[in-house]
């Protein structure tokens, strides 16, 4: 796709849910056949749409997890205690069930897999999720643009993607993973935990590249930390990408 | 409740029901501070009957979006210009 597409407006699809993959106790992954999915870039979202019988109708974004793959889409759902539509996707909704859909959407926080530039991700929580369609582009597409993904979460119980995160860590060839464990760290990881401060971020990120880009997602205050650390240890802000979710998130 | 806001992405959909082109990757200038950025760096608070999307440098609104049963107003008072990427 290109950058300047004529896009068309964009109109509902009506999706169907083809597995669930769980994740952790509180997050699965919706894999999606959507008939009529015209593709994506890593970094964009879609937004979910649900109506009740009696007409009433509320919208969320979620981002894509999963690289471009014809008409599959994989959502990766976090169950909020006090959501109105993630417990619908992540506890409810079952195979052969409809979902509907538009996009995908945002041009901003997107990934281009022919850009051979470094690439620094931070994610904290479930912003991991639209990275995690960038760590899956890189490797889908044969890219050797140098990537290394910093993702910060509680713990072991609330890490997405443990097992794949694990062999990419062991893969090498230009792409790397750590995880920061903030509140406990599993065994055999050193037992450190604590945020992502400026001594971790300098320690894990290595020396400050010109050309990276950099991307961050996250909670609001979590990306605003970040991003005041990179651009604190001289990046220029045009370099750091950032996608928060608020309150009103759904992400 | 001042930080119930989030980035200028999430008007993506919303604004592509009226516009053929991503807005959040346009370049906008903002008419209060002269701030150039993409819309995508705004603020977007949307927990009113609109969305108002400010400059993430001085605060002021540069969009405004409120939706109706079958129609949309758009203010854009806010920005002096929004440059467009466009095919070709």
């Amino acid at each position: 796709m290109a950058r300047a597409a004529v896009l068309g407006r964009l109109s509902w699809l009506v999706a169907r849910l083809a597995d669930i993959r769980d994740e952790t106790a509180t997050a699965r992954t919706l894999i999606l056949e959507v008939p009529g999915w015209p593709g994506h870039l890593p970094g964009q979202h879609i937004d979910v749409r649900l109506t009740a019988e009696d007409g009433y109708s509320t919208q969320r974004s979620y981002s894509i997890a999963s690289a471009p793959a014809g008409s599959r889409l994989e959502l990766t759902i976090q169950l909020l205690d006090d959501g109105e539509v993630s417990p619908y996707l992540a506890q409810v909704l079952s195979r052969g069930d409809p979902l509907e859909l538009r996009g995908p959407v945002g041009g901003y926080f997107v990934w281009h897999p022919a850009d051979p530039a470094p690439v620094l991700l931070i994610g904290g929580g479930s912003g991991v999720v639209p990275l995690m369609a960038m760590v899956r582009t890189r490797i889908a597409s044969g890219s050797q643009a140098p990537m290394r993904l910093i993702y910060s979460t509680r713990s072991r119980d609330t890490l997405l993607y443990a097992a794949e995160l694990e062999r990419i860590a062991a893969g090498g060839s230009g792409l790397s993973v750590d995880v920061v464990y903030t509140r406990s760290a599993p065994p055999g990881t050193g037992g450190r935990t604590g945020r992502l401060d400026g001594d971790r971020l300098a320690a894990l990120a290595g020396p400050q590249d010109a050309g990276v880009a950099c991307f961050v997602c996250g909670p609001t205050g979590f990306v605003e930390s970040i991003a005041d650390l990179l651009t604190s240890r001289g990046m220029d802000p045009r370099q750091v990408r950032t996608e928060r979710f608020g309150p009103s998130g759904g992400n | 409740m001042t930080d119930m806001w989030t980035d200028g992405n999430s008007l993506g959909g919303p604004l592509r029901e009226v516009f053929c082109a991503d807005l959040t990757a346009a370049t906008g200038r903002c008419a209060g501070c002269g701030r150039t950025g993409q819309l995508a760096e705004g603020r977007a608070f949307d927990h009113a009957a609109g969305v108002v999307l400010r400059c993430p440098g001085c605060g002021q609104p540069l969009l405004r979006m409120v939706r109706g049963p079958g129609r949309t107003w758009l203010d854009l008072r806010g920005l002096e210009y929004i440059e467009i990427a466009s095919p070709g």
